[in-house]
């Protein structure tokens, strides 16, 4: 589990996070939504350790970060995955290469170990016969799974996601999201993922943090986020009619 | 107060990169390619201009020898001077600060603008020590390009020589082994080496704390390129100061 207490962040005269509480279960895919400018990267940051926080508590399992000497810091790092929202692959490297690169990092494994793991992790991520292409051959959806593969082949305690669904079309978008909430179903990791995409919010949102000017403004389920009359809540995912639609059809429906 | 907080900011590098060091074995590679990225492949362009360099010293200087009492070998004698000095060290390190430090700036900067430099802090890995200590320790190995071109250099005179009729091939045989003193070779490699740790780490520190996107990485190898000549061309004077003043 990660728990967030009273967590602070300025820069400069700005003062982004203003006393944020979270916690984030394993095996939960939780989503952190709000409008941009709102504080969810910064927020992400400063939980993988990016950002110094200027005051809180960010404890993993129990370890408080703060506390946590450089070498702990990087035992700990090596228990997490990240998903950027621009996949950040290594474009020197094979896609093959770049889901081994954790493993040749960190583990002692031979090579035809670490490339047994890789074939593992990327037939799960439905990538089978991309093996030895370039990033820059890939299209966007494949590299979101190459960097999702390159997440999970450690077997981390804990995930994170930078928009996952950037810049990909619906369906790839959604593919993704499910493939995101079964690993962490399967694999039981902490799942955090920093989102604007209400698709996400309604199709994989066990758990949702709403950030608004760097405070939490409301939290829930995806079945809570229809009946909440939050008014930032509301004003935020019901922006589209599209949405307004869903949401009175869900309530007449449910009543 | 910028200049001051970017030279901190440089030697804190210079700390870091020896901090958490990589797996030997990933290292290696790491190593390996960039010998081949920053010095083999440097060493066409060393060769080329070592050689037409030497000789456009050669021609100047035999036709700025206009006195009949000056002897002709002294024409050998001044080439092999001024490539051993200068040209060969300093000059080559600062045609080097374009193409390798652009290089390394442009290459790091886009690692920084498309977050993989984020990617490998998060996995707990050293960037600094990943990224910028291969390549310092890849340049270690520039002198041996320097030593290429030193010879080059006298090469491409003694051919403008000959062959542009200036001297006899004698004449420039006894002028180049003239004289010769060992130290000058040390001070030459001496400074060799440090400009090539400044040609890995000044690029490196460029692109590894540049801010913005593509346009930004442009911006950060052109003044990358500025000040990596500019601290040559300093220490360059300060360490000629130092050990043949």
């Amino acid at each position: 589990m990660i728990e967030v207490k009273g967590l602070h962040k300025s820069f400069g005269d700005a003062h982004v996070l203003k006393g944020i509480d979270a916690y984030f279960e394993k095996g939960e895919t939780s989503l952190v939504i709000g409008q941009s400018g709102s504080g969810k990267t910064v927020f992400i940051k400063c939980l993988l350790g990016l950002f110094p926080y200027d005051k809180g508590i960010i404890s993993y399992d129990g370890k408080i970060y703060s506390d946590l000497s450089e070498n702990q810091k990087r035992d700990l790092r090596a228990e997490i995955g990240m998903v950027f929202q621009g996949s950040a692959l290594f474009d020197s490297m094979t896609i093959q290469e770049n889901v081994m690169f954790p493993l040749r990092m960190f583990t002692k494994m031979s090579k035809s170990e670490m490339e047994d793991r890789a074939d593992v992790v990327l037939k799960r991520v439905n990538l089978d016969d991309a093996h030895n292409k370039m990033p820059s051959e890939a299209s966007g959806g494949m590299q979101k799974r190459v960097a999702i593969a390159r997440a999970i082949v450690n077997n981390p305690k804990y995930l994170f996601c930078d928009e996952p669904n950037s810049g990909l079309d619906p369906k790839t978008a959604i593919v993704i999201d499910n493939l995101i909430q079964e690993i962490t179903d399967e694999y039981q990791i902490v799942t955090v993922i920093n989102s604007h995409d209400m698709n996400s919010v309604m199709e994989i949102g066990e758990k949702i943090v709403f950030l608004q000017h760097g405070h939490k403004e409301w939290e829930g389920s995806k079945e809570n986020i229809f009946k909440t009359d939050n008014k930032a809540v509301t004003d935020f995912v019901y922006s589209s009619e599209l949405f307004k639609k869903v949401r009175k059809m869900y309530l007449e429906g449910t009543n | 107060m910028t200049y001051l907080s970017n030279i901190g900011l440089y030697f804190l590098m210079i700390k870091e990169m020896f901090r958490k060091p990589t797996k030997w074995s990933v290292m290696k590679g790491l190593i390996l390619k960039d010998i081949d990225d920053l010095v083999i492949g440097s060493l066409g362009i060393v060769a080329f201009i070592s050689f037409f360099v030497g000789g456009v010293i050669t021609i100047q200087t035999a036709l700025n020898i206009t006195n009949p009492l000056i002897p002709k070998y002294l024409v050998g004698f001044a080439t092999r001077q001024s490539v051993i000095l200068e040209f060969a060290p300093t000059f080559t390190s600062i045609i080097m600060a374009g193409k390798v430090g652009s290089f390394i700036t442009s290459s790091i900067g886009t690692m920084r603008v498309t977050e993989q430099i984020d990617a490998l802090e998060v996995m707990g890995i050293n960037s600094l020590n990943y990224l910028v200590f291969p390549k310092a320790v890849a340049m270690m190995l520039y002198p041996f390009a320097i030593a290429i071109g030193m010879f080059l250099g006298i090469l491409g005179g003694m051919a403008a020589c000959v062959y542009g009729g200036y001297t006899t091939l004698e004449d420039y045989i006894t002028g180049v082994q003239m004289d010769f003193n060992g130290f000058h070779m040390t001070y030459s490699f001496l400074k060799t080496f440090v400009f090539a740790f400044i040609l890995a780490t000044i690029p490196s520190f460029h692109g590894f704390y540049m801010k913005g996107g593509a346009l930004e990485v442009g911006k950060a190898s052109t003044t990358s390129f500025v000040w990596t000549s500019v601290v040559i061309i300093l220490i360059n004077y300060i360490l000629t100061d130092m050990l043949l003043g």
